[in-house]
């Protein structure tokens, strides 16, 4: 029996048919290795060639939960995650009024913040290893060049302080990302809400709080959505400045994960711990998403 | 709804085939090209490397070498990871003496036992079989003879009014105490203490001296007894006391040779290497001429004269390499007596017949290290010790490093952190 399709049908086939390169693209690409991460997460995996794997349900998950290295590295996670990008968001929303502001040589300004982002966190890494060094980097070098210091400080010999440094490298690598999102964002703020917050005897600060802020939001929370994601899966970064030392102060949930899956070779512990991250990185788009499209059902 | 729920499944059935048709070898044509797996640290310098497979390449136009470096610390991680592909991204691979229980157990390197003639087996040191033999199986060609030397800059120590190199840690203490006093350097020794392997061989070598032992006969730790918590200890005591750099509990190899090359410390322990780079490279060294090597000092009242860790490696070919008799060919003549005498200005060769008679001297007058580092070698090589060939040693490594900067950093006590270190050892072995 043949059924005549309604417009609305049809258009939902023409759509789903121009969606469907990108869609089996993502499928390929990004749900397939996270479904193979979740099965293998359930096994014990030797590592070499044709060996069999052990199914053991959730014992992966169990053993992890039950470590003090996993709470202690998902502790590290969060830390660094909330310091540098609590900073990052700061520091951005400073610089981008800056630049908005337009004092003379605003676009080279602009033009030069795209270095440090530009960089490859890898070389970003290494550049600031060298920086750090105790003998002969570059910051020993100008702190006691300035008189702050009067012997060469060993950076990376204690495990806060080495978390806070890596920190801070992550930190001038990605503040200019958030700077320019919300320097775009701010130029297309109209300009006849700041006349009439003027012609109403507005001081600056109401002007920023109650008017430029919230127009903002948008544009913070996709910056922030995609910074606490890349923040809380760092890893490159921590490799290079410190290994994970000293004594395993800068381990977070990520270097775990490639301690378990690449240097032990237990990979179905790895892929248990990949889960996580994703769950959690999950989480927290979801939550950013919500917030982020609430103001738009308002209107 | 129905239709676009089935559409799905069957979308989901078209990734995962295509998925897998994608992973299917694919046969390269033309000359064989075999791609090497190699490091940049502690050894030859890339320079060389290179040299050794334009030579290679321009012998054998039917076979095409590519070469990549990692550092050391990425070069397990990323052998393994290489492996997981069939056939694998790399045909040769350089691999250290405590990977091969791991890598032959989990089958990556190709057992190479019948390729290895009798003479080529009679001329290398039965020690360095050792490095490449698991289980009486030959997985590889020893390469890379290399064991910790003592450094000293000859120049600061006359400076402190002593004219020859201590041969007790205590000694050095005493003279590293007047170098203090007088302003000569600000801390005598570096050391590559950081969360790295780098931090094990100096351990062994410092353990070792004291009398101790990784492991004992069984296999079980050892190396958190009275000996073990002592030599600890002194490494601690040493950093209060301003005799060691601070900063060593983040470094690694290289920084230890730059500190010395910069004159910034009178003592330190490296590879091989580091003789020919400080003493003659004027590009990275300020101290050219100024250092000497002599036997590395041991504990007083410990019994041992000297103690040094064999950190010697292998050249293997994968198992599942496409081209495994082009790639044995390659890994032979990079191994060779001629190409290992040639290129032994930052590694000695293995073969034991370049250190008899006439080929000695040759050996010597190779490059300008060689006339200092040969003598030194088999000197020192009696005292080289090895850490344990298990197939869980990165993991166990790994503890133990975790032991080490514990109490450098002073989180644990010695004594506890290396207990737990030697725990973690134990339920690894189970």
């Amino acid at each position: 029996m043949q059924r005549k399709r309604t417009l609305a049908q049809q258009d939902m086939l023409v759509g789903f048919a121009l969606i469907l390169p990108s869609f089996l693209i993502i499928l390929g690409i990004s749900l397939q290795p996270i479904l193979t991460t979740l099965y293998l997460s359930l096994f014990e995996v030797p590592r070499g060639i044709n060996l069999q794997n052990t199914f053991i349900g959730l014992g992966n998950y169990i053993s992890l939960l039950s470590e003090p290295i996993f709470w202690s590295s998902i502790g590290r996670t969060f830390y660094f995650t909330v310091i540098s990008v609590g900073i990052e968001l700061v520091l951005g929303l400073a610089i981008a009024q800056l630049i908005h502001a337009h004092p003379p040589g605003w676009q080279f300004l602009r033009t030069s913040l795209i270095i440090p982002w530009a960089v490859p966190t890898i070389v970003n890494g290494t550049m600031w290893r060298w920086i750090y060094n105790a003998d002969y980097g570059a910051l020993n070098g100008l702190l006691f060049q300035l008189g702050l210091i009067d012997k060469y400080i060993p950076w990376l010999t204690k495990p806060d302080v080495a978390m806070n440094l890596v920190i801070l490298a992550d930190i001038w690598h990605s503040v200019p990302f958030i700077a320019l999102i919300l320097q775009a964002a701010l130029a297309t703020l109209p300009a006849d809400l700041e006349e009439a917050a003027a012609v109403d005897g507005a001081t600056y600060f109401q002007y920023f709080w109650f008017i430029r802020l919230p127009l903002l939001r948008p544009a913070i929370l996709v910056a922030l959505i995609i910074r606490t994601v890349e923040a809380f899966r760092a890893f490159d970064i921590i490799y290079v400045i410190t290994n994970g030392g000293p004594a395993n102060g800068t381990v977070t949930i990520s270097y775990l994960t490639y301690l378990e899956m690449f240097t032990f070779g237990h990979a179905g512990r790895g892929s248990a711990l990949s889960f996580l991250i994703s769950l959690v990185t999950l989480t927290l788009a979801f939550i950013y998403i919500r917030m982020l499209y609430r103001p738009e059902e308002k209107q | 709804m129905k239709s676009i729920r089935s559409m799905l499944f069957a979308l989901i059935a078209i990734v995962l085939i295509a998925s897998i048709v994608g992973c299917q070898p694919k046969q390269a044509a033309g000359p064989a090209t075999i791609r090497v797996l190699t490091m940049e640290q502690a050894g030859p310098t890339v320079d060389e490397m290179n040299a050794i497979v334009a030579e290679f390449n321009e012998a054998n136009p039917d076979i095409k070498v590519e070469i990549e470096y990692v550092a050391y610390d990425a070069l397990h991680d990323k052998i393994t990871t290489a492996m997981a592909s069939n056939p694998p991204a790399y045909d040769v691979f350089l691999a250290d003496d405590i990977w091969y229980a791991e890598f032959a157990k989990s089958g990556y390197v190709l057992d190479v036992t019948d390729r290895i003639s009798k003479d080529t087996h009679d001329k290398i040191f039965a020690a360095a079989w050792d490095i490449t033999t698991v289980s009486g199986k030959a997985y590889g060609m020893p390469w890379l003879l290399d064991e910790m030397y003592f450094f000293y800059n000859e120049d600061l120590l006359k400076q402190a009014g002593f004219d020859t190199p201590p041969a007790t840690w205590e000694e050095l203490i005493a003279q590293a105490k007047v170098m203090k006093e007088k302003g000569i350097v600000e801390y005598p020794m570096v050391w590559s203490w950081g969360q790295y392997e780098a931090a094990i061989c100096d351990w062994v070598v410092l353990l070792y001296g004291n009398g101790g032992s990784l492991v004992d006969d069984k296999g079980a730790p050892a190396f958190n007894n009275e000996t073990g918590v002592k030599t600890l200890n002194w490494m601690v005591q040493t950093i209060d006391d301003g005799y060691t750099n601070p900063a060593s509990v983040s470094y690694v190899e290289e920084d230890v040779r730059n500190v010395f090359s910069q004159g910034k410390a009178a003592f330190a322990v490296n590879w091989n290497y580091m003789y020919d780079l400080v003493n003659f490279n004027t590009e990275e060294s300020q101290v050219t001429g100024k250092i000497k090597m002599s036997l590395i000092p041991a504990f007083e009242g410990s019994g041992v004269k000297s103690a040094s860790i064999n950190g010697s490696m292998g050249f293997s070919v994968a198992a599942t390499s496409a081209n495994p008799d082009a790639a044995w060919k390659y890994v032979e003549f990079l191994t060779s007596e001629s190409i290992q005498n040639k290129y032994s200005a930052h590694l000695l060769p293995m073969w034991s017949t370049s250190f008899e008679g006439e080929n000695l001297t040759k050996l010597q007058g190779y490059t300008p290290a060689n006339a200092v580092t040969v003598p030194m070698f088999n000197e020192q090589f009696p005292f080289a010790h090895v850490r344990p060939k298990v197939p869980y040693y990165p993991e166990a490594s790994k503890s133990l490093q975790l032991a080490l900067q514990e109490a450098l950093t002073k989180q644990k006590t010695p004594e506890q952190a290396l207990n737990d270190a030697a725990a973690k050892w134990v339920e690894l072995a189970k």
